[in-house]
């Protein structure tokens, strides 16, 4: 029962903490469990870290879920995962459940028009994040390559992004 | 996989049945092409949801991404479990949040239980790089989307000053893009332009009681 509220309180900390999506909780998860409860070494953290990453889907869950499993079994996989999603959605479902009650109303709609720019620029930065790291990762030519086919294939052809990504997948398997 | 699939995809459907198996498909396909963790997702999620499903419009999905940049925790699940509630209540805030998650929590625990070599073969290295410029481009394209949107809502000059605003500060400053965005909405709360006198009599109205 301890083992499950410390499971709880590891993840529930980077998940209230964490701002910025997923990987932003990766160092406080790494505090929790490595530096506080010592489950794992840095090095086994960052093999796990690893193979995350190379596995599709978000990465705050898949640490969650694995490191949870790993010390307590299932349950413990399924309070690694509560822990980290569950906090941040009821908050996230509360003060939506206000913002549409208002939604007609000018305020509510000002604040609407006022954060798109700085949802593009969110987003934009993130487009340039993954352009270098891709740079860095598989070379100037190759990114050129891959972001003219996705050009093609999203913009021209309308491709669903799924395929998109699979066809990505298959080239990286075989030629990169 | 189950008996129970195929009842759901005959004719005859239950119309919640068919909104809870789209919830699942749409949010399943965001969990296994995801790469890059949840923030990747976000250009996947706007194609199930607002292109593919028709479940939001542009501009409520925009709210979404703001509110859910502003609050902590994962971006992803966040994303997933209020579409799901939204579309079919709290069983469907379920159903998307363990669509997106379980397949990449499942290969995670299997590998790392039994193999966990392959994260250095050259091909799994190989697939990953090559997704990364993919959803790079997807974001650039979201990226447009939301500049068109700015200009539309508040023209091209008060748009460009909030955008070059947030990048010199995001960037250049290091400041968490949940504090620009909640200052834009502070900002937004107190100004009054673009509001006739007429609607916000009618606003102060509405809200009266709260």
């Amino acid at each position: 029962m301890i083992l499950y509220w410390k499971i709880f309180l590891a993840f529930f900390i980077p998940g209230i903490l964490g701002y910025g999506g997923g990987p932003a909780s990766i160092p406080l998860v790494e505090n929790e469990v490595v530096d506080r409860y010592e489950w794992m070494s840095t090095q086994e953290f960052s093999e796990v870290l690893a193979l995350g990453n190379a596995l599709p889907g978000p990465i705050a869950t898949k640490m969650g879920g694995y490191i949870g499993y790993a010390q307590a079994g299932w349950i413990g996989a399924l309070v690694g995962i509560f822990a980290t999603v569950a906090p941040s959605l009821i908050l996230m479902i509360i003060l939506l459940k206000i913002l549409m009650k208002y939604k007609d109303s000018d305020k509510v709609k000002r604040m609407t028009i006022t954060v798109r720019p700085a949802i593009a620029v969110l987003l934009g930065v993130m487009a340039y994040q993954f352009f270098v790291s891709s740079y860095e990762g598989a070379g100037l030519l190759q990114t050129i390559l891959l972001i003219a086919a996705s050009f093609l294939f999203l913009e021209r052809f309308r491709i669903h992004p799924a395929f998109v990504i699979a066809g990505a997948l298959v080239y990286g398997g075989i030629f990169l | 996989m189950r008996n129970e699939t195929e009842v759901v995809s005959t004719p005859k459907t239950v119309k919640k049945k068919t909104i809870h198996v789209a919830l699942f498909l749409g949010f399943f396909r965001v969990g296994i092409f995801g790469y890059g963790g949840g923030p990747s997702s976000i250009p996947l999620v706007h194609k199930e949801v607002v292109e593919h499903y028709g479940w939001f419009t542009d501009d409520e999905f925009g709210d979404l991404l703001a509110l859910g940049n502003t609050l902590p925790g994962p971006i992803a699940t966040k994303l997933a479990g209020y579409i799901g509630y939204r579309v079919a209540g709290p069983f469907g805030m379920i159903n998307a949040v363990l669509a997106t998650i379980l397949p990449s929590i499942l290969a995670m625990i299997a590998l790392l239980t039994t193999l966990s070599m392959y994260k250095d073969k050259a091909w799994v290295q190989g697939m990953t790089k090559a997704v990364v410029p993919v959803v790079g481009f997807m974001l650039a394209q979201l990226t447009w989307q939301f500049t068109k949107k700015s200009k539309a809502g508040m023209g091209w000059t008060q748009s460009i000053v909030i955008i070059v605003l947030s990048l010199v500060l995001m960037e250049f400053l290091n400041v968490h893009p949940g504090i620009i965005i909640g200052l834009l909405l502070l900002y937004a709360w107190f100004g009054t332009w673009g509001s006739s006198k007429k609607k916000q009599d009618e606003y102060v109205k509405a809200s009266g009681e709260s």
